[in-house]
C-alpha cells in the first residue's frame, strides 16, 4: 500500500456575521455552572483567560475588519469571507431585532483590506439573482488587480420576492431558475475575464443566452488570477452540481466525519463529468471552535457560549421560525409544543426555509422527550452547526483528522467573537498544526489560486 | 494680495483620472499627494464604456492609505441597482470614517445598454430624472437606520431599537426599493453628494440633490451665471443655498515652466475646448486665476483635472497650493476629518427621526 502524502489544511476565516453565532453582549453568566477543581468560574472562561479575553467590538467599523483579516494573515489563512444579506430578516411582520444586524457592503470592504494586507485571499458573497454580469465581473476584476491576485466570489441566489422588493428586478425565481441564472452568469462573467488577450488587448465579446444578451468591450484587462476564485455556497443537488461544474471552493456544512466524507465523496465524484479533477474543488465546511486548556474547560466554555447564543428570546424565535406558528406564549424552559407547523406560514421572512417542517418538528420533540429537554435546552442541543470543542492539541488533531480522511480540504472558521474572536486559534492551535506537517509555516504564492493549490486560470480567448 | 474681508473658505479638489492604470500604488500616491496639499477632495472617473477599473474600488483600496482627504468615485446610476449603490457608498464612507463622495453620473450610450442588455438607451432628460430619483432613494437609505439605532439591550435580548429602522418604501418612475439599508447609516450620515451641473439636464437635480455642482465653462462671469441659478433653483426646492458648493471645472495642463506656457491661454485664463474648459500656464499664472475667480464670487472653489496627473498635481500641490496658502487663501492642514467638515457642510439631520419616528 502507498502511503499518501500529508494533505495539507486549507483555513479561512469568517467575518461573524447577521446570525446567532456571534455573542455580543459581553455579559457575565446569568447561568453559574459548578466548575471542575481549580477552575476560576465559567463566565471569565468565555473567552480565554480574562488578561487576553476578547470582547465583541464594531460590526461595522473598519478596524473590526482590518483586525479579523490582519489575524488571519498572521495565521497564513487563504482567505477572508464575508456572506451577505440584501434585506433585513423580518419576525413577524418587524424587523428581526434580536441578532446582530447591519453590516457593509462586501466587495468595498475587502478593497479596503487589501490595503491592510498582503497575501490574504478575499473573498464576497454576492448574489446572483440581483446583480448583472458586466457590472460584477467588473467589480470583481478590479478586486483582483486591486489586491495583486487574492479576489473570490461566493455566489449565492435568492429566490425570494421579499429581497427583491429591494431591485429594479424585483419578483422572484424559483429554485431551477436561480441555479441556470447563477451558472450562466458564472460562465459570462468568464467570457469577460478572458475577453482581453493575455497580452493587454481588448476584443469584443458577445454573449447571447436565456439568462443574458450582452455585448461590447469589457473595461478591465486580464486580472492577476485571470479569473477570480469561484466559491459556491450551498447543500441542494443543484448547488453540489453548480459547484462541480464551475465552483473552485465549495462552502459547506457538514458536521460529522462520517457525513463530510459521504458529502466530500459525492461532490468530488461528480467532477470528472466536466472533466475536472478532484483536486479542482476544495470542500470547506463553515465551522466554529472552542478552546480550553483542558477537555472539561473546553465543553463547559462551549456550553456557556451557547446558552448566550440561544437566549430564551432566540429559543423561541427559532422555535417560530419551524413552526411558522406564534409561540411567544410558551415557557422556553418548558417543553416543546405539541401543535402541528404550518408549511404556509409567512411568520419569517429572509431566512433559508427549514425544508420539512413536520419532520424537523418530529425530530426536535422526540430529543426533548428522550433526554427531557426544555424548549431553549432543545434548540441548543439541536441547532449547533459543527463545532470543534477541546484543547488546541485535540482540535489540532481532529481538523487534521478530517483532511487526512477526505471529510474536507479545509475549514472556514466561524469565530464567536468580533473582532478578536480568532486571535487564540491562530496563536494556538496554528503551530499545532504546522507542527504536524498540516499547515503551511509561509505563504509560498502571492495570489489566491497558489495559496488554494488551484491551477492557474488558463486564458480561452 | 491679500483675501477679501468676508471672503468664504477656498475649497480645492483634483481628479486622479490616469490612462491605462489598473493598479493600486500609482493611484494611492497620487491621493497621497494631494493630501499633502490639504485638498478637499479626490474625483476618479468611471463609466462602463472605457478602460478602466471601478472607481469606488479604487478609492475603497485608497481609504486606508490615506487619513483625511475626501474620496469621490463616480458611479453611475443608469444601468445599476440603486440599493447596491447606496450600500457602496455608505460603505466608502465607513471605510474611510467619513470621508467618502459620490459623483452622481449618468450612462446616456448604446453601447452601454448593450452591456447590460436590459434597456435602450434614454434621452439624457430622463437619464438625469432617475439619477435624482435614485439620489434620493440612496438618502433615504442613509436615513433608514437612525444613528443609534444599535442598542444591545442586555435585559430583552435585543441587538438593535426596530424602531429605530425604517422602510423607505421608495416609488420611483424605473424603480422602487422597501428598504431599510443593510448598512448602518454611514459616519457622514449623507456622504457628499456631487453632480457636474455644466449641461442642463443635469442642473436641476444638482440644485436639488447636490452638496457640490460642478461647473466646467470657460469665464469667470459664465461660472457666476450658473451658480446663481444653482442657488436660485436650490432656494426655490426649499434648500439653502448656502448648503450647495459650486466649483469651477477646468482641465489643467501645468506644462514645464512656472509661468503661462501658451500666451492667451495662461494667464488670460482657459479656453473652451470640446472637453470642456482647458487651462494652460504654470502653476503661478493658475494660483492668480483661482485667486480672481474666487475673489470675484464666481464660485465657492475649483475642481481641476490634471491632463498629466503625477507630472501636474505635483506642479498643483507644491506650486498653485503652496502660493494660494501663502496668501492665506487656502488651509495650509484640515481642521477636521470628514469631507463635510472640509467642505463646511453640516451633517444633515435624519428625515425619519425627525419625522418623530414614523416610517
Amino acid at each position: 500500500m502507498t502511503v499518501r502524502p500529508r494533505k495539507e489544511i486549507h483555513l479561512a476565516a469568517h467575518f461573524p456575521g447577521v446570525n446567532n453565532t456571534t455573542v455580543w453582549a459581553d455579559r457575565p453568566s446569568r447561568h453559574p455552572t459548578t466548575t471542575p477543581a481549580g477552575g476560576s468560574p465559567s463566565a471569565e472562561r468565555l473567552g480565554g483567560p480574562p488578561s487576553r479575553r476578547p470582547s465583541f467590538g464594531s460590526q461595522i467599523e473598519f478596524a473590526s475588519f482590518a483586525h479579523l483579516a490582519r489575524t488571519a494573515e498572521r495565521g497564513l489563512f487563504d482567505f477572508f469571507f464575508l456572506a451577505e444579506g440584501l434585506r433585513l430578516r423580518e419576525h413577524k411582520g418587524r424587523i428581526h431585532d434580536l441578532d446582530v444586524v447591519g453590516r457593509p457592503e462586501s466587495l468595498t470592504v475587502l478593497n479596503a483590506l487589501a490595503a491592510v494586507t498582503e497575501r490574504l485571499g478575499l473573498a464576497a458573497t454576492v448574489n446572483a439573482t440581483f446583480n448583472e454580469p458586466y457590472e460584477l465581473a467588473r467589480r470583481l476584476a478590479s478586486l483582483d488587480h486591486l489586491s495583486g491576485g487574492r479576489a473570490a466570489w461566493n455566489v449565492v441566489t435568492s429566490s425570494d420576492a421579499f429581497t427583491g422588493e429591494n431591485f429594479r428586478r424585483g419578483g422572484y425565481l424559483d429554485r431551477a431558475h436561480r441555479y441556470t441564472r447563477a451558472a450562466e452568469f458564472v460562465a459570462t462573467a468568464r467570457e469577460l475575464w478572458d475577453s482581453w488577450t493575455p497580452d493587454g488587448l481588448p476584443r469584443p465579446f458577445a454573449h447571447r443566452g436565456r439568462h443574458f444578451d450582452i455585448a461590447g468591450e469589457f473595461t478591465v484587462p486580464r486580472s492577476p488570477q485571470g479569473h477570480p476564485v469561484i466559491i459556491q455556497a450551498g447543500d441542494s443537488p443543484e448547488g453540489r452540481e453548480f459547484a462541480a461544474s464551475a465552483a473552485d471552493v465549495i462552502f459547506t456544512r457538514h458536521g460529522t466525519l462520517e457525513a463530510g466524507r459521504e458529502f466530500y465523496a459525492d461532490v468530488k465524484g461528480r467532477l470528472a463529468t466536466y472533466g475536472r479533477a478532484p483536486e479542482d474543488l476544495k470542500i470547506m465546511p463553515g465551522v466554529t471552535f472552542v478552546l480550553g486548556d483542558t477537555a472539561a474547560e473546553a465543553q463547559e466554555r462551549a456550553a456557556e457560549i451557547r446558552r448566550q447564543q440561544i437566549s430564551p428570546q432566540n429559543a423561541i424565535l427559532t422555535l417560530e421560525q419551524i413552526w411558522g406558528v406564534d409561540l411567544s406564549s410558551y415557557d422556553p424552559d418548558g417543553p416543546l409544543p405539541d401543535i402541528d407547523p404550518d408549511p404556509e406560514s409567512t411568520l419569517v421572512q429572509g431566512r433559508v426555509r427549514v425544508a420539512d417542517p413536520f419532520e424537523v418538528a418530529e425530530k426536535w420533540r422526540t430529543l426533548s422527550r428522550e433526554k427531557g429537554l426544555s424548549i431553549r435546552q432543545t434548540v441548543i442541543e439541536a441547532s449547533g452547526r459543527q463545532s470543534f470543542i477541546g484543547t488546541p492539541d485535540a482540535i489540532a488533531a481532529e481538523l487534521d483528522e478530517f483532511v487526512q480522511t477526505d471529510a474536507a480540504d479545509g475549514f472556514i472558521l466561524v469565530p464567536h467573537l468580533t473582532p478578536g474572536g480568532l486571535d487564540e486559534f491562530v496563536d494556538r492551535v496554528v503551530p499545532l498544526l504546522q507542527e504536524r506537517g498540516a499547515f503551511r509555516t509561509e505563504y509560498t504564492g502571492t495570489t489566491l489560486r497558489s495559496h488554494l493549490g488551484l491551477a492557474e486560470s488558463v486564458w480561452k480567448g | 494680495m491679500t483675501a477679501p474681508h468676508g471672503r468664504a473658505l477656498l475649497h480645492l479638489a483634483a481628479a486622479l483620472d490616469q490612462q491605462a492604470a489598473y493598479d493600486a500604488a500609482s493611484h494611492v500616491e497620487l491621493a497621497q499627494l494631494a493630501e499633502r496639499g490639504a485638498l478637499d477632495f479626490v474625483t476618479l472617473g468611471d463609466t462602463f464604456a472605457r478602460p478602466g477599473l471601478d472607481a469606488l474600488a479604487v478609492l475603497s483600496r485608497v481609504a486606508p492609505a490615506t487619513g483625511r482627504i475626501g474620496l469621490v468615485p463616480t458611479v453611475t446610476t443608469t444601468h445599476t441597482e440603486p440599493f447596491h449603490v447606496q450600500a457602496a457608498v455608505a460603505t466608502l464612507d465607513w471605510v474611510s470614517r467619513g470621508r467618502a463622495g459620490w459623483h452622481i453620473d449618468v450612462s446616456t450610450t448604446e453601447g452601454e445598454a448593450r452591456l447590460f442588455g436590459r434597456r435602450h438607451a434614454a434621452p439624457a432628460e430622463a437619464l438625469w430624472q432617475e439619477a435624482g430619483e435614485v439620489a434620493d432613494a440612496a438618502a433615504r437609505l442613509w436615513d433608514s437606520w437612525e444613528d443609534d439605532a444599535e442598542i444591545r439591550d442586555e435585559a430583552t435580548g435585543r441587538f438593535i431599537d426596530r424602531d429605530k429602522l425604517h422602510y423607505v418604501d421608495f416609488e420611483g418612475a424605473t424603480f422602487s426599493v422597501k428598504g431599510p439599508s443593510i448598512v448602518p447609516r454611514p459616519p457622514q450620515g449623507h456622504p457628499v453628494r456631487i453632480v457636474d451641473a455644466t449641461e442642463g439636464p443635469a442642473r436641476r437635480i444638482a440644485a436639488r440633490y447636490a452638496d457640490v455642482a460642478l461647473v466646467r465653462v470657460a469665464g469667470p462671469a459664465q461660472v457666476r451665471a450658473i451658480r446663481a441659478e444653482l442657488r436660485d433653483t436650490a432656494a426655490e426646492f426649499g434648500r439653502n443655498p448656502d448648503d450647495l458648493r459650486v466649483l469651477a471645472g477646468l482641465t489643467v495642463d501645468l506644462g514645464d515652466g512656472e509661468h503661462a506656457a501658451e500666451p492667451g491661454h495662461g494667464g488670460g485664463g482657459p479656453r473652451q475646448t470640446a472637453q470642456g474648459p482647458l487651462y494652460r500656464g504654470g502653476p503661478v499664472d493658475l494660483a492668480e486665476l483661482i485667486a480672481a475667480w474666487h475673489g470675484a464670487d464666481a464660485a465657492d472653489g475649483f475642481h481641476l483635472t490634471p491632463v498629466e496627473p503625477r507630472r501636474d498635481l505635483e506642479r498643483l500641490v507644491n506650486g498653485t497650493v503652496a502660493l494660494l496658502q501663502h496668501r492665506g487663501l487656502f488651509r495650509t492642514f484640515y481642521p477636521g476629518s470628514t469631507l463635510r467638515e472640509h467642505l463646511g457642510l453640516a451633517r444633515p439631520a435624519n428625515q425619519y427621526a425627525v419625522a418623530g419616528g414614523a416610517s
